[in-house]
Parts: C-alpha cells; structure tokens; sequence
C-alpha cells in the first residue's frame, strides 16, 4: 500500500467532484432539503389547513367561533358552504381538508354545555389530517371573557398532539445520520459505477494500483464530504432548532468520524454489486428505507419484533443514533458509549474486507 | 529503456481460449509474438481480438490454455507485469472531465513516477505527441485523434517493454492514423513491442508479423508479405464494359470463391485447384456474349483477409463465436 498512490486517487477525485455540479449540489442541497422537511414537517403544527364552513347559527358567537379558529392560523377557511352536503361534496373533491359544521341550536347548546358546540368534518383518508383535526377539536381556541365556559381544559390533548420542541431535538441529531446515510452511500457507490461505465476502470486496472490503494483513495474525499454535511446539518439544527449541545463536540465529531467511514464501505459494497449508475442509487435507497425504519431514528425499538431488531444491529445507523442521542442530548462521554463505537468500527472492518474481498482486478 | 536483452517471445500463447456461456469468443489461439516488433490482429468486429488483449493483460482468465507475457505466466503474475505493459483499451478511458495535463499526472502517480522524473516525462510526452498546446484543456473536449494521441501519451509514460493496443484509431481520421503508426514505429525502434488489433487493411499492411482472427479462430498468420504469397485462392480482375453482364455471367460457380466491383472492374477470388482458372472464366463471358479482359493479378491483403475468413466460414455452417468486442 503506497500513500502516494493514495493521494493521488483522492486528488483526483476531488478534481473531479469540483467540476461535478450534480453532485456538488447535492452535497449542500440533501442535507439543507432533508433538514427542513424532516424539521419541520415532523416538529411543528400544521398550518393553513383549508377549510369549509356551515354556519347554520349565524350569531355574533358562531362568527367569533370561526374567526377565533382561523386565527389560530391551523386552518384557513376557503369557502362558506350552504350545507352540510356542499360541505362533504367539497371535502370529496379535495377542495378542503377539513370542515366546520356550526348547527342552528349553537347558542342553546353553549348555554347547556352537555353537548358539543360544533362538528368537525374530516377526510379519514389522510390520516395526519385527522389527527391535527382531532387535535383541533381539543385545542383550546382563545378564551374572551364571558364568552366561552372555562370548563374545557384541552392544553393537555395539545401538549399531546405537538410534543413541544422535544422531538426535533431528538430527531435533529439523529437526522445527521440519516442524512449521512443518503448521501455517503449514494456518492461512494456512483463515483466507482461511473468510472466502471465509462470505461475507466478497465484502464486503472491494468494500472499497479491495488484494490485496497483505489478503495481507500476512493474513499478519502468522501470522508471530508461528511464531515462538512455533518457541520451543516449541526449548524442549522442549533440556528433553527435550538438542539443543544450537551456532551463534547469532539466526542460528536469522532462519532461522526467513525459513522461516515462505515457508510462509505457500505456504497462500496454496493459498488461492487451496482453494473449502472441507476442500479447504485437504488441499492443507496434499499439501505435508506430499512436505517430510517429500523434505526430507532423514528420508531422505538421497544415496538420491534425480534427479527427487526437482528437486522437493526446490522445497520451503522442504529449505532450512530444511539451514539450521537448520547452524546448531544444527554452528554455522555465517549468512556460509556464504548459499545455502539466497537460496533461501527467492527462493521467498517468487515465491510472493507469484503470490498477488497470482491473487487478484484478483472473483468470477468 | 530499449530492453532487446531478454530472450525468448514478447508474447507467447498455446490453445488460449475464453468462453463466456456457450459462446466461444477465442477458439484455441497459439501465438508467438517476438520482441521489437508490431505485431497486428486483423478481424471483423466479434472475432475475438479485444478478448484475445484481455486475456494477454490479465483482464480475463482464460477457459483453457496458457499465455506467457514478457516471461510471466498469466493470469498468475499479471500484477508484476503492470510496470511492465501499457494498455490502451478500445474505447477512450482516461477521465474526460480532467485536463490532459491532469490526466497525465494523475497515470504518472499510479505508475509511481517520482516529482521531477514525471514531469521531464509529461513534458516529453506532451511535446512527442503534439498536445503541449491542449495542456489545461479538458479531455472531453478533444477530437478523437487528439484523445488517441492523449491515450498513446499515458499508455507510454512509465516507458513500458510491451504496448498493447486495442483498436487504438477506430475514431481517427487517416491523417491521425498516419502519425500514430509514425509514432508506433517511433517506440518499436527503441526497443518496445507492440501488439495492435485493428480492422483496416492498410494497418495490418503495417504491421511486422500479422495474425488473421475470425471468429475466435486464428485463420491465418505470418508477415503480410508472406500471407499475400501463400493465399489459397487464384485472383483476377476482369475489366469490362457491361460489369453487372460480366459478374452475372461468372456469379454461382462453384471455384468463384468471391467477387467484388471496383470501378468498371471485377476483383475475383478463384479455387486455385481449378486448371487454367483465366481461361475457364474467359470462356463463361464468352458464352454469355461479355466483351471482357481478363488477367490475374497479385493478392492484396484484403484479399487473404476473404480467403481466410469467408472460405473458412463456407468450411463450417455452424455458427461460430460472435464475441462481445
């Protein structure tokens, strides 16, 4: 194994990659998107739901009830339906996703207070629309004096619904290696698939470079790659989503360190099995889907059969998550998480050696 | 380098064959190519030339039979023999979204050139094969000549005793072939063999020893001096007013072997058992009433490369290996 020969491959690569805009771009443009579909989309209340309405009542107080849903700002009312079955026929058409349905007794079922106020028409076919609907039926609208009774304590169904910012403190640092994932995989196993398409990799064979001298040069570019995908993604989960820092940053960075290293073994090996482009980002995705899934990313593991977490050990994700959750969130050092490091660096080992393993220096 | 000191073949192989499922693309192919020479595989695309190189370069493990390259057994000693041998496969495959100057570079690193001795040698490189101007440019953007002339540069940067060259001007207009092979005779002066498939006739006529390849079967081999004097077949010419009455008349003989137009001409390959081969055609035109004038001529090569390919497909009906290029 020669470092010049090394060196060589990575500046090379690097060469290459600077002139890449596609993939230039996605180093940048994956995780900023993913960043904030995932942030957002998942940490924060759904907003401008359109919706129809039925007043039937039509009293100041059925106005105050509409206005006062409104701006809450989750819904925005799009039309004022004649009926009840305007109503369902807009719902229907996807015109609405939600509609308000205010009877003719409003006021005496106010003066009561036995029965619901209003009704709630939903799609059931979208079910995170019901669940924000449901949501919104305990929301608690804004209490004006003397108006409404203060017998409805919904803060509690809300808190439910919209667990604060906890969640994107536990999903952002997680997401770190999601992302990751995506992309470390995805460019590791193109960058090889490519030059096996356009012809080059049937000159570099013949060439005295060895497997493991291309792989690793290979790889070097890579790791810096994530490393700045890392940053990124840190940067702006502190700036937009407030993620504290709690354990040390180098602890976070090694962690990191180790993580990209074992998937870019991973997109090797799924370099070794790609014959195109399009096939290497298939394989990219067929490990993505199972790593957010399984990883624990989103789903605990308690609600896992058996089977599932076998297969989850196998993914470097699972470990990274419980890494870096450790370290961000509960501060811990490197010392106590001992276990999940050993684990990325022992699938890194065995990933590489299948790599050189299988890419040998033919064609056939 | 000039390493004419060793003994013994550049390039020897016995019964080398490769199958890939139940094709045969090389059919049991023995071979000495001697040092300091260039050596030509002529054959239609699919005859096993490309197959033939890989195997040679250890790209391919053969299905049977052996090959020794520059004394080394292969596929066994391929990895000593990278310092040694310069491939340049078919189709350009050096980075086309690098400079040339880059791409030279980056060759000279893999092949271990040190700092100053890669330079000296990509500036020799650069003014040898015309490309000191396209320096900083992108090899994407080059011509085909240009790009084979960028591929003959890294192919030669770490001096190697052995040049194997797989179609090197498939996408090269003549002025380019006509340099490239100055340059090929340039570096066989020096020591350097060099093994080159192609499939135009005026290459091969180049070429110090030459092998006829069809469908995965060595055909015909020797110097194309040689193989022009020893064809199997009688050739005339018939010159004639009405062409189409005159090949009319001769098509569906069985010793016309072939027949080709040039011009107001008729090139004909006959039986050579035949007796008096001028004299049976004279008579065919004359029955069919063809004004015509009839006279044998000396075989080109493109006329052995007929004799040797399409005789020898007349021979078996079977089809043979139609190989992947």
């Amino acid at each position: 194994m020669i470092m010049s020969r090394i060196l060589a491959i990575a500046t090379k690569e690097i060469r290459q990659l600077r002139r890449d805009r596609l993939t230039f771009g996605m180093i940048v443009g994956i995780p900023l998107l993913q960043m904030l579909l995932f942030g957002y989309a998942i940490n924060f209340d759904v907003r401008g739901l359109s919706a129809g309405v039925v007043d039937e009542a039509r009293t100041s107080m059925s106005r105050a009830l509409v206005a006062d849903m409104q701006a809450s700002g989750v819904v925005r009312v799009r039309e004022y339906a004649a009926s009840v079955g305007d109503l369902r026929r807009s719902l229907r058409a996807g015109e609405v996703s939600i509609g308000v349905y205010i009877p003719a007794d409003f006021e005496r079922r106010r003066l009561v207070g036995n029965r619901p106020l209003a009704q709630l028409l939903v799609d059931g076919s979208e079910p995170t629309i019901e669940n924000i609907a449901r949501a919104f039926v305990a929301m608690p609208l804004p209490a004006r004096a003397g108006i409404y009774g203060t017998g409805q304590q919904v803060f509690e169904v809300r808190t439910e619904y919209n667990p604060e910012k906890r969640t994107s403190v536990q999903i952002v640092p997680a997401l770190i290696g999601v992302i990751l994932t995506m992309t470390m995989t995805m460019f590791t196993a193109v960058a090889i698939v490519r030059e096996r398409e356009r012809g080059n990799l049937e000159l570099l064979i013949t060439t005295p470079a060895s497997p493991l001298e291309l792989m690793l040069g290979k790889l070097v570019p890579y790791v810096f790659i994530g490393l700045i995908q890392t940053t990124l993604v840190l940067l702006l989960g502190v700036l937009l989503f407030h993620v504290p820092i709690n354990g040390s940053l180098w602890a976070f960075y090694l962690a990191a360190l180790l993580f990209i290293a074992a998937t870019l073994t991973l997109g090797l090996i799924a370099s070794t099995l790609a014959e195109t482009q399009m096939q290497a980002f298939q394989m990219s995705i067929f490990v993505l889907l199972p790593s957010i899934l399984l990883s624990g990313f989103v789903f605990p593991f308690d609600g896992m059969p058996q089977v599932a977490r076998w297969i989850a050990q196998l993914l470097p994700l699972t470990h990274f998550v419980e890494l870096v959750r450790g370290i961000v969130l509960r501060g811990a050092g490197l010392a106590e998480l001992q276990i999940p490091i050993y684990k990325l660096l022992a699938f890194t080992a065995v990933a590489l050696t299948v790599v050189t393993l299988r890419f040998h220096k033919r064609l056939d | 380098m000039s390493v004419r000191s060793a003994s013994g073949p550049a390039i020897s192989a016995r019964d080398l064959t490769r199958r890939f499922g139940k094709l045969v693309a090389v059919d049991h192919v023995s071979l000495d190519i001697p040092r300091a020479t260039i050596y030509g595989f002529l054959g239609p695309n699919g005859s096993g030339k490309s197959t033939t190189i890989r195997m040679l370069c250890g790209l391919l493990r053969p299905s049977e039979g052996e090959c020794t390259v520059l004394g080394h057994p292969v596929p066994r000693e391929a990895e000593q023999l990278r310092m040694k041998i310069g491939y340049m496969t078919q189709r350009f495959s050096l980075w086309e979204d690098l400079t040339v100057q880059e791409n030279l570079d980056f060759i000279g690193r893999i092949f271990g050139l040190d700092g100053q001795v890669r330079a000296a040698r990509i500036a020799e490189r650069l003014r040898q094969y015309h490309l000191e101007d396209r320096r900083e440019q992108r090899a994407g953007t080059m011509s085909g000549g240009q790009k084979q002339r960028l591929a003959l540069a890294a192919a030669t940067l770490h001096e190697p005793e052995l040049l194997l060259l797989d179609e090197p001007t498939s996408a090269v207009d003549p002025q380019s072939r006509r340099d490239f092979w100055e340059s090929l005779f340039e570096l066989v002066d020096r020591g350097t063999t060099i093994l080159v498939s192609t499939h135009y006739m005026d290459e091969a006529e180049r070429c110090h020893g030459l092998a006829i390849l069809d469908r995965g079967r060595l055909v015909a081999e020797g110097s194309p001096r040689q193989l022009m004097d020893a064809i199997d077949a009688v050739v005339i010419e018939i010159e004639a007013d009405d062409v189409r009455a005159a090949r009319h008349a001769i098509d569906g003989q069985e010793y016309v072997k072939s027949v080709a137009q040039l011009g107001n001409r008729l090139h004909a390959l006959l039986d050579p058992q035949r007796r008096d081969p001028e004299g049976s055609i004279r008579a065919l035109l004359e029955q069919q009433g063809v004004q015509g004038k009839v006279e044998r001529v000396r075989a080109s090569l493109e006329d052995v490369f007929v004799a040797a390919t399409r005789f020898s497909a007349d021979d078996d009906a079977a089809p043979g290996g139609r190989a992947v290029a």
